[in-house]
Parts: structure tokens; sequence; C-alpha cells
């Protein structure tokens, strides 16, 4: 319990120390959030071509795009500590983390706690309310609970990936940019409905890393679609359990990786 | 003249040491063309309208695109902006040559060197994939000649756009903001997340008069066969052209600053 109250300091000093600067701060807001809009631009430039994909309309992959958005930006916001572990093993900094009666994972969780990363989570906000402005959603309790479900689900996911990609490090420090490909290029995948995608490709994104679990079948519950492909409606509400089972299945992995640590000796 | 060539030697020399990176990069460039070339296959199968280029056009488009990310102006020379940070810029003011062209002919290295490097085994690679997501090769001579022409081009207009970006962080220190901004809008405007031939036409009449693309589009387009090869000249201006004002527009902000820069000390 005291280690949680510990974390909650580290963040908030963290995010004190980002507010000093505040004119840098706000450009680094204002460019995140530019930065996706511009990638979105390039999903509406595919849309204004093709008209629809597989049956989705514009409005309807815009909702999976900003619960897979909202999703990321809460990633990587609270696991930047993990992202640039590498850099602390380097550097010797994992050392310092290792002789602290404090466990690893809250202290490289507290490490950074980057809070401009609400630019993604704001351009990724207005998609989602955009798209369910157009598509004229009921938001029943039901469905509300599924957005949730979805995005909270969904950040664990990808911070368990973050986490592995990780703990890869303890092990080669060279082959990070190939994990990092997995995660960001997950985010890629995930941001269309997965039915678009060749069944070998989307049965990867199902059982392997379950980024559509997480975010396709809660969706498609929040648009009311009929199933393609005869997967069991309930599939969307075990989105957050397959999201925090892959990311205690992934800290698993990180405490057998910390064992296996040997210091760069810088 | 010659010293500048002497630079680009060494600096190419350097660079070609970094191949595990480079392999690296090389697999990262692999998973990211994969799911662009999934969405896209989406998107072809559910259209039945007329699409400016073929899908199997389009997928030799993105793959060109991927090989040349190295050469894309999308980050700055990462040694000079630390030089800048620290203040040890000085000693390169002390250089007896124009220090415009010295970037320039550093960036020509990076430019050139690691996407070597990433590129060839790439290209292998993608030409000996599965039907729906293999490269294809010219179908004549003439394209070739055409493509590596033009790659040429977008090299020069590459150059001049990293050392703008390299000029950038004289101003303001960090630069990350700027060039995470300018990295995405070369990446999109480029035509390497979307090929530029499937964007809404109105929209593409104004990229196609953009720097921007002469960096992917047009080397792409002359490598699939998209445009005659007696249009080379014309294009090939146009790449020069663009280059030149960018060029000079680099100097002049340099000599500009050059005038009043204030080192910080320590």
């Amino acid at each position: 319990m005291e280690s949680i109250r510990l974390y909650f300091k580290y963040v908030k000093l963290s995010i004190e120390s980002q507010l000093q600067y505040k004119a840098s701060f706000i450009m680094m807001v204002i460019g995140h959030f530019l930065i996706t809009f511009i990638e979105f631009l390039g999903i509406w430039a595919l849309f204004q071509r093709f008209g629809n994909i597989q049956g989705f309309t514009f409005e309807e992959a815009a909702l999976f795009y900003g619960i897979v958005h909202i999703a990321f930006a809460i990633t990587e916001g609270w696991t930047r500590g993990f992202d640039i572990f590498p850099r602390l093993v380097r550097l010797g900094d994992f050392d310092r983390i290792l002789l602290r009666p404090r466990t690893t994972v809250l202290q490289i969780l507290g490490y950074d706690f980057q809070i401009m990363r609400i630019g993604r989570l704001c351009q990724g906000l207005v998609v989602l309310i955009w798209a369910a402005i157009r598509l004229n959603i009921k938001w029943t309790i039901g469905k509300t609970l599924l957005l949730f479900g979805s995005i909270i689900g969904g950040n664990f996911l990808f911070s368990g990936l973050i986490v592995l990609q990780a703990t890869l490090s303890f092990w080669s420090v060279q082959s990070l940019e190939i994990v990092n490909s997995f995660t960001y290029g997950g985010v890629q995948a995930a941001q269309y409905p997965i039915s678009i995608y060749k069944p070998w490709f989307r049965k990867i994104l199902i059982y392997i890393i379950p980024l559509a679990t997480v975010n396709y079948f809660p969706a498609m519950s929040i648009l009311g679609k009929t199933e393609l492909y005869n997967y069991p409606i309930w599939l969307g509400w075990i989105s957050p359990l397959v999201g925090t089972m892959f990311f205690l299945l992934s800290l698993l992995v990180w405490q057998i990786g910390v064992k296996h640590y040997t210091s760069t000796g810088s | 003249m010659k010293p500048f060539i002497s630079i680009i030697k060494i600096r190419f020399n350097l660079m070609l040491q970094y191949r595990v990176a480079a392999f690296a990069g090389g697999v990262t460039q692999f998973f990211f063309g994969m799911v662009m070339i999934m969405v896209l296959y989406g998107f072809y199968n559910s259209s039945s309208g007329e699409i400016p280029i073929d899908y199997k056009v389009a997928v030799t488009y993105i793959w060109i695109g991927q090989a040349m990310l190295g050469m894309l102006p999308w980050n700055g020379d990462r040694e000079i902006q630390d030089l800048i940070r620290t203040g040890n810029v000085t000693y390169e003011l002390v250089r007896p040559m124009n220090l415009y062209n010295y970037w320039f002919a550093r960036a020509f290295a990076l430019r050139t060197a690691p996407t070597l490097l990433k590129s060839i085994p790439l290209f292998i690679v993608v030409l000996l994939l599965p039907k729906d997501y293999s490269m294809e090769l010219p179908l004549n001579m003439l394209s070739f000649i055409g493509w590596i022409v033009t790659t040429f081009g977008a090299l020069l207009i590459s150059c001049t756009i990293t050392n703008i970006i390299n000029i950038t962080t004289l101003y303001s220190i960090s630069g990350d903001g700027i060039q995470r901004l300018l990295s995405s809008i070369v990446t999109l405007f480029s035509g390497m997340i979307v090929p530029l031939p499937l964007f809404p036409d109105k929209l593409k009449q104004i990229l196609n008069y953009l720097p921007f693309s002469g960096l992917v589009d047009i080397p792409a387009r002359f490598f699939t066969g998209e445009i005659p090869f007696y249009q080379l000249f014309k294009y090939f201006l146009f790449q020069c052209i663009w280059a030149l004002i960018i060029y000079i527009l680099g100097q002049w902000i340099l000599n500009r600053k050059i005038k009043d820069l204030i080192v910080q000390g320590g």
C-alpha cells in the first residue's frame, strides 16, 4: 500500500517538473495533437478514395480509431519509464533502482509520467466524440461500460507490450526497435476494424496479440453491428479482462528478466 | 568541393558500421509495410469504383516508400543537434569552410549509407514474398533508370530539409516539437503512408506541387511505370528546383542566425 502512495508521489513530482516549462509543455501538447491529426488525415484520404472498407463507413472506422488512440495515449503516459528502460540499463540507473527496498515495477512506472501525451488523448477523444455524434449512437449504460472497458483493456494490453519490450533489453539492447514495431504496428493495425484483414492476420490479432479482442469486439457491440465472422457477442465484455491478464503476464515475464539482469558496469 | 567530398566519404564509411541497427530498422520497415499492405488489401477488396492505381502498383509503391524511409528527412543530424545543445557548435563556426555546406555533406552521408544497408535486404525479401504482398520489378530498363535518377533528386531535397531541421535547433534548443511535427508531415505528404495517387483529387493537385512529393511519390511512380520515362526531365527538374529553393532558404536562415548567435557558456 505504501508503495502505491509512493508511486503517486513520484507521478506528482514528474508532472510538476514537466509543468515548470509551461511554454514548452503547451507546444509539446499541441505538437502531439497535430501529429496524430496528420496521421488521421491519411485514413480520411483512403476513405475519400474508396468510400468504405468492407461495409464500414469512415465514421465507424473513426470510432475504432478513437478508442485505440485514447487507450494508447494513456499507455504512453504512464509506462514511459518502461519505454526508455534500455537507457536506464545502459546508464546503470537500473542498479540504483534495484538497491532501493521497493518493487522495480512501481519505481520504473514512477520514473517518468508523460503528461504531454494528453495531446494524443485529446485528438482521440475529438475523433471519438465526432464519430459518436455522426453515428447517432444511443448511449445505454451497457454501451458506456463497454466503451470504458475497451479503453481500459486496450491500455493494459499496450502497457503489457511495452513492458515486454523493456524486458527484452535484459538480454539485448540492440533488438529493441523490432519489438517497438510490434507495438506501433499493432496500434496501426488496430485502428481499423479487423474484419478487413486476411484471415491469418486476423487470427494473430485475436489470439496471439489480442488487440482485436480488446478493441474490435466491444466496438462492434457499441455499433450494434451483426457479427461478420460468428464470434459470440459476449466477447466484447471480456476486453478489460484480457487486457489485464496480458499485462499481468508481461509483469511475470518481467520478473524473470530481472533475475537475469547483469549490470553493464558503467 | 574537395573537402566536402572527403567529409561525405568519411561519414559514409562510419555510417556503414552500424549494421545491427540497420538490420533492426529493416525488420521494422518490413512490419510496417505489411500492416499497410493489409489495410490496402481491405480497401481494394471492398471498392467497386475506379481507382487511380492498381493494387499491385500500390503494393510496390508502399515497399519503395518503406525501403527509402532512411532517406526521408524525418530527423536531424543527432550529433549536430547535440553540438548546438552543449554549445560546442562554436567549434563548427571556426572551421574554414561554409557551415551550411559542411552540414549538407554530413546529411548526404547520413541519408545514403544507412538506407543502402537497410533497403537492399528489404528489397530482396519483399521480392520473394507471396504474390499478394510482393514488390514487382519495373517492366523495362527505362523505368528503372527513371527511378534511379529521381531517387537522386529525392536525396537532394531530403538533405536540404534535414539541414532545415538542424538549423531550427539553433532557434529552439530542444527542437523536438518542430522535428516531430515535420516528420509526420513528411511521411504523410511524401506518400509513404498512403500513396499520393490515392489521395482525393483536389488535395492531390496541391500535394503534387509540394517538395514532399519529390521524396517518395515521384521515384515510386517512375519505378512502377506510372510516369512514362520521357517525362523524366520535367520531374527531375521539379526536384532540383525545390532542392535549390530550400538550399537557398537554409543558407539564408543559417547566415542570419549566426550573426547574432549567443553561445551558452559552460
